[in-house]
């Protein structure tokens, strides 16, 4: 026990060390982007293209995933629903479940895993072959032209994803209740809207912004943090998505904790 | 005597626990290509890197045309580096931009009102000056490496610096191609009347480039001169590195 505890002790304390520096590191980034997100030069060129690639590139995968999302969860609910004879629910049971959590959730997850990815992999790759040096010894601001850009892009791309996702999955289910309850498209879409409330639209998008946030700048941090060479950038872009979606994770619980406090006012 | 461009004295640096360099001095005179030659790892790169504020100093000064780089303000730290060309190791090509692209990004960023004209032709002058002009459309994916070097060459070029600093520029190459690199440094030295550090273990574009060659050995210069002066000095040191280049290769 004598002869391990400086051992543990060490251990322990190293990755203590590493975890808070890390964290120090973390904010300090977060701050430098708020510190240069409002002066000039601005990179409205970069943007453009970041939310290009961010929002219509995705569009595919979103509006598969957003489809089969609606259907599934219909098509999983409308058992217990029958039972209680209630059937008739669905629209606005599907439109609570799709706007307040799962829209947001799946196009967040999703986004982290192709966009999170793509932006820690394509800035650690510029980290490692030095063109992030390259451009600052041309004088030109890397954080404001890389991280910038696309933490704005990707905060801006999410919500409109989450709005496009959210009606991918309503028509999605519309489909199946359509099938199977001969619900009318205006009938579904009256039970849908007629069940949202204003606090679950502003809700879902505010925290859409947040999951954007968290996705850009997590990527852009591992990126930018990236070592080691080819394996480093397999690591940034690897630990991107995870951290992204663990973060994406504690601020839907976040959220939900805030919006239900709202509710409850 | 000519005038200074970069005056180093008592320079060092360490990372963690290694001491890299170990109180550097080192001048670069205006019009001269001066090669500086060392083992892998002994510290040129980082020489420059302190040169245009990539990294700074742990003791000692660096001044670059006049000022002390690790004191400048950013805004004036930038105003010094669009005078300082930097050539790196991997060229550094962007790779999401065209050739042309490339060679814009420093133009658009740093000169104010310019016409696409104007800029259309200052491209295609510096690239027709590297002999590359057909490449103007490509992506850095689809040149060579000798192609990549003299693009990133070009890409410095166009700010019309006054100081070029070359970071291995022959490294992975053959040897056609390094001629041709070291032919190109010499043509920019004259057309652009910069004045030169070539960062190199490469003995054939230390002599075929500097004006001058410093020796970089244990994190200090052990030697300075002309090339055949350096290379008669009785150092065991300095002339292992000769023979390991001319003899055993």
């Amino acid at each position: 026990m004598s002869k391990e505890s400086p051992k543990l002790s060490y251990f322990l304390g190293k990755r203590l060390n590493k975890f808070f520096s890390g964290l120090a590191s973390a904010y300090r980034f977060v701050l430098k982007f708020f510190r240069e997100v409002w002066f000039p030069p601005y990179e409205f060129k970069e943007f453009i293209r970041q939310c290009y690639q961010i929002g219509y590139n995705s569009l595919p995968l979103i509006s598969l995933t957003g489809f089969i999302v609606g259907i599934v969860f219909t098509n999983q609910s409308r058992p217990s629903l029958t039972e209680f004879g209630a059937a008739s629910w669905l629209p606005a049971l599907i439109s609570i479940a799709v706007v307040r959590a799962m829209g947001p959730l799946v196009t967040a997850l999703i986004a982290a895993g192709k966009v999170g990815s793509s932006i820690g992999a394509e800035i650690g790759s510029m980290k490692v072959t030095e063109q992030i040096d390259a451009m600052e010894v041309s004088a030109t601001n890397p954080f404001k032209f890389l991280v910038v850009s696309r933490v704005l892009a990707s905060t801006l791309m999410i919500p409109v994803l989450v709005m496009y996702t959210d009606f991918v999955a309503l028509m999605g289910s519309f489909l199946s209740v359509n099938k199977n309850e001969l619900v009318s498209l205006s009938t579904f879409f009256v039970q849908v809207f007629d069940a949202l409330t204003f606090l679950d639209i502003t809700a879902s998008l505010l925290k859409s912004l947040v999951f954007g946030f968290t996705i850009g700048i997590v990527g852009c941090y591992k990126g930018y943090n990236s070592t080691k060479g080819t394996e480093g950038v397999g690591k940034a872009a690897n630990a991107a998505v995870v951290m992204a979606m663990f973060l994406i994770f504690i601020e839907e619980l976040l959220s939900l904790q805030i919006t239900n406090y709202f509710r409850q006012m | 005597m000519q005038d200074k461009v970069v005056e180093i004295n008592g320079l060092t640096k360490s990372f963690g626990e290694l001491d890299v360099l170990m109180g550097v001095d080192l001048n670069l005179y205006n019009g001269e290509n001066l090669a500086v030659l060392g083992k892998s790892g002994s510290g040129k790169s980082v020489l420059i890197k302190i040169m245009v504020g990539l990294l700074s100093q742990d003791e000692g000064s660096c001044k670059v045309l006049g000022e002390e780089v690790i004191d400048l303000p950013a805004k004036r730290l930038n105003a010094l580096r669009l005078k300082i060309g930097f050539s790196f190791q991997a060229s550094a090509l962007y790779d999401s931009m065209t050739v042309k692209e490339n060679l814009e990004f420093p133009l658009v960023r740093n000169v104010k009102g310019l016409g696409t004209a104007e800029k259309n032709r200052l491209v295609e002058e510096v690239l027709d000056g590297v002999g590359l002009l057909n490449t103007l459309n490509q992506m850095p994916s689809e040149l060579s490496g000798g192609q990549r070097k003299r693009i990133g060459i070009a890409r410095t070029l166009i700010l019309k610096p006054k100081i070029m600093l070359y970071d291995e520029p022959t490294a992975g190459l053959d040897p056609i191609t390094c001629v041709e690199i070291n032919n190109l440094i010499n043509q920019v030295n004259e057309e652009y009347h910069t004045s030169s550090i070539i960062i190199t273990h490469d003995l054939t574009c230390a002599k075929s480039t500097g004006d001058r060659v410093a020796i970089l050995l244990d994190g200090k210069f052990s030697a300075q001169g002309k090339f055949e002066e350096v290379f008669r000095l009785p150092d065991e040191r300095i002339k292992s590195f000769y023979d390991y280049n001319f003899i055993n290769t």
